[in-house]
């Protein structure tokens, strides 16, 4: 154990922060999920990021990345969250179908599809959950029929972040026929293809976060297959350990919101009591621990090892810890705290991050399904 | 940066766990304090024999030693196994703060192979735990460090909950022959201590912890109602699902505290202070789930449970409370510089 960054990657820290300095947009850029015009200002910034080879760090250069270990892309994100940076519009493709592509692409599909993710050229949607299918994702009826070299996709998928303006989806459809875990294949599709119709649905607060996909008979060629025919569950797990295990929610994230709380505490908590300061040092300690955990598996999986069940812990853990951060944000407010605009910066986002940090519990596979992914894989309860 | 164990310290964590794991079954636990003894002679022969008494002592002075992170993997296994005999006291904190004096002699050479034990009297712990085998006692006297025969001692027996815990008053008369720090050497010395104590008590903790875990999986899978056993309901995984969490996100904090305690400064501590809050949070929380699992048995003696509460609850107030921690974790928030940039930083870097 050695927890002291190399002479290189303390180089990669100043390179990144010297960078981001200079490129990180002063302000803040119109929201991804209103307008198309707040969509293209961020896909114009994964452009930014990829002319400086930051778009994805851990990729080979031949894809737009820099080859670096996952610890490095931790060292990376902490300097992007300490600049303020966007939040990345196509985190979907980069962070979850990317490291998915990366195992199980052909050379062609990496070729294909790797580049122009980076540069945000594309940016990707996920499309696996359906009105029936939801935390029992096994249950996804939406199909892909082979016919020759295409795949024609029918059905219905819901709930997919950034559809509403994103280019692309990868799928989850099953063989005519089949059921439950069997027959199932990952699908790409553009989202502007013939059939494809998209309707968006309004958070609480009327946002257009997430939307619905209808799928007519949308003929894509069998290139847009990642893994094997009816190989699609596992292909998915895999995305799913990535996304709930490391690259969906960095620890820098929470570290930054743990240091913007304290700075509002200092600034207007104080007068509140011992409960609201044990807070704020309870949720810095966690946002602390969430970084020292995924240290220790970046370490692991740079060593060659695998993600497995512990994956889980890490969603429960952030997704509970965002929702009590944001909410002694809110405390702290107090009565200002329902007010949708402040007028000061200092208030401003707690509200928006707490409507946020709600879905946590819920996306990316409900905590439920996750106490029981624990239960079962990892203490070895029975399944029934 | 590498946040993984050598291969050299999981495998002798592994060969530590594994002997303890046979010596001190919730049997051996029950025998024991059905005796009225807190202190297994043959069991304490095998630690000797392992060189465990003398894990955290200076190679030169003939002890074996091993950093804090492997210190902390066999404070965990002892955790794990609700160990009685006080080893991490007297090897991890005694032993290293009598080297530390240049005083021990021949005492710390008996202590390193076990045939002695010392007994430390911390001025943030107002009892001494195991004083009744000690030979010795490291003792405080306005910042000096003592080191007092256990003839020249008066005990008071405290009886802990915790029946393999013996606490005692003592009481002593300071000499200028008994003195082996002065004040100044003495202070630094005893606050090493404090981080010492702490770090292993947090490491014991997480071992409570897994072995609650342990014993309420292992029941939940055997003990049947509605013709199904416990265990495969909801309300019980998910119980036991959350403790796991709490362990899984307390373990990191104990092994980044022990990387990084020679650094002595304000981040170090702090470190160490939400290592033992998270710890036994851990265990306090896990015990209890434990119990609340094996149902009506869990509160008798009969089932070995009660061990891991009593150790757990114990834990949680030595070196240091919950307060006394969460104002030292609190001084590391607001004096030193946060933000994700800074996870591994030292006190005095720039914000």
């Amino acid at each position: 154990m050695k927890l002291e960054y190399t002479p290189a990657q303390q180089a990669l820290r100043a390179e990144a922060r010297a960078w981001l300095e200079e490129h990180v947009p002063k302000g803040p850029l119109p929201s991804f999920d209103l307008t198309r015009e707040g969509f293209e200002a961020h896909r114009q910034w994964e452009r930014t990021l990829d002319s400086g080879r930051w778009g994805m760090v851990t990729w080979p250069a031949e894809y737009g990345g820099r080859g670096l270990s996952l610890v490095e892309w931790l060292i990376f994100e902490e300097e992007y969250y300490r600049a303020k940076a966007p939040v990345r519009v196509n985190q979907n493709g980069i962070f979850l179908l990317g490291p998915t592509l990366m195992e199980y692409g052909t050379p062609e599909q990496k070729a294909r599809f790797l580049p122009a993710m980076a540069r945000g050229d594309e940016v990707w949607a996920q499309a696996w959950s359906e009105p029936q299918a939801g935390s029992d994702l096994a249950g996804v009826r939406s199909t892909a029929t082979r016919d020759g070299d295409e795949y024609v996709l029918s059905g219905q998928k819901i709930w997919s972040s950034r559809a509403a303006f994103a280019d692309w989806a990868f799928g989850l459809f099953r063989a005519p026929g089949t059921s439950r875990h069997q027959g199932m294949s990952l699908v790409f599709f553009p989202l502007d293809a013939p059939g494809v119709t998209v309707r968006p649905i309004e958070r609480m607060d009327g946002k257009k976060v997430f939307a619905e996909i209808f799928l007519d008979e949308v003929r894509v060629p069998a290139f847009n297959r990642l893994g094997e025919e009816g190989q699609g569950w596992d292909v998915c797990m895999s995305t799913a350990g990535f996304e709930r295990g490391l690259m969906l929610r960095s620890p820098a994230r929470y570290q930054q919101a743990a240091s913007r709380l304290t700075r509002l505490y200092q600034e207007r908590g104080q007068a509140l009591g011992q409960g609201v300061r044990d807070a704020v040092v309870q949720h810095w300690m966690d946002a602390e621990a969430y970084a020292l955990s995924i240290y220790e598996m970046a370490s692991r999986l740079d060593n060659g090892g695998k993600i497995g069940p512990e994956s889980s812990t890490n969603k429960i853990f952030w997704s509970e810890l965002d929702i009590a951060l944001q909410r002694t944000a809110l405390d702290i407010l107090g009565p200002l705290a329902e007010l949708v605009t402040q007028d000061d910066p200092l208030l401003a986002d707690w509200l928006e991050d707490y409507v946020f940090a709600l879905a946590g519990p819920i996306y990316a596979g409900s905590n439920e399904i996750q106490r029981n992914i624990i239960a079962e894989r990892m203490l070895g309860l029975p399944r029934r | 940066m590498d946040f993984s164990l050598s291969e050299e310290t999981l495998m002798l964590a592994e060969t530590v766990e594994r002997m303890l794991l046979e010596a001190c079954t919730p049997a051996h636990l029950r025998k024991l304090a059905t005796s009225g003894e807190a202190f297994d002679p043959d069991r304490w022969r095998r630690i000797a024999a392992m060189g465990l008494p003398g894990m955290n002592a200076p190679v030169e002075l003939a002890g074996s030693g091993l950093d804090e992170v492997a210190a902390v993997l066999i404070a965990e296994a002892c955790g794990r196994v609700a160990l009685p005999e006080p080893l991490t006291e007297h090897a991890g904190v005694a032993a290293p703060l009598l080297a530390a004096t240049g005083a021990g002699g021949e005492l710390l050479e008996a202590a390193v192979d076990g045939e002695k034990l010392l007994a430390i009297g911390h001025p943030v712990n107002p009892l001494v735990a195991g004083a009744d085998r000690a030979a010795a006692f490291l003792l405080e006297h306005q910042g000096e460090v003592h080191l007092v025969p256990a003839d020249a001692v008066q005990l008071r027996r405290r009886e802990s909950l915790d029946e393999f815990r013996r606490l005692f008053e003592v009481s002593w008369t300071p000499t200028p022959a008994t003195r082996i720090a002065d004040a100044e050497q003495g202070r630094r010395l005893w606050a090493e201590a404090l981080e010492r104590g702490a770090l292993l008590t947090a490491a014991q903790a997480l071992g409570l912890a897994r072995g609650a875990i342990e014993l309420a999986v292992e029941y939940a899978k055997v003990r049947e109602q509605f013709g199904k056993p416990i265990g495969v309901n909801q309300a019980v995984k998910h119980i036991l699902a959350d403790q796991q969490v709490k362990l899984s996100f307390a373990r990191p904090v104990v092994l980044a505290a022990a990387a990084d305690f020679a650094a002595a400064d304000l981040v170090s501590s702090g470190r160490v202070s939400h290592a033992k809050l998270a710890a036994t949070a851990a265990a306090e929380s896990a015990t209890r789930a434990a119990v609340q699992v094996f149902g009506a048995i869990g509160i008798t003696f009969e089932a070995g449970v009660h061990f891991y509460v009593k150790r757990a609850l114990a834990l949680t107030a030595a070196w240091g409370g919950k307060a006394f921690h969460r104002e030292r974790a609190a001084r590391r928030v607001f004096e030193a510089p946060i933000g994700p940039h800074n996870t591994f930083a030292r006190a005095g870097a720039a914000a």
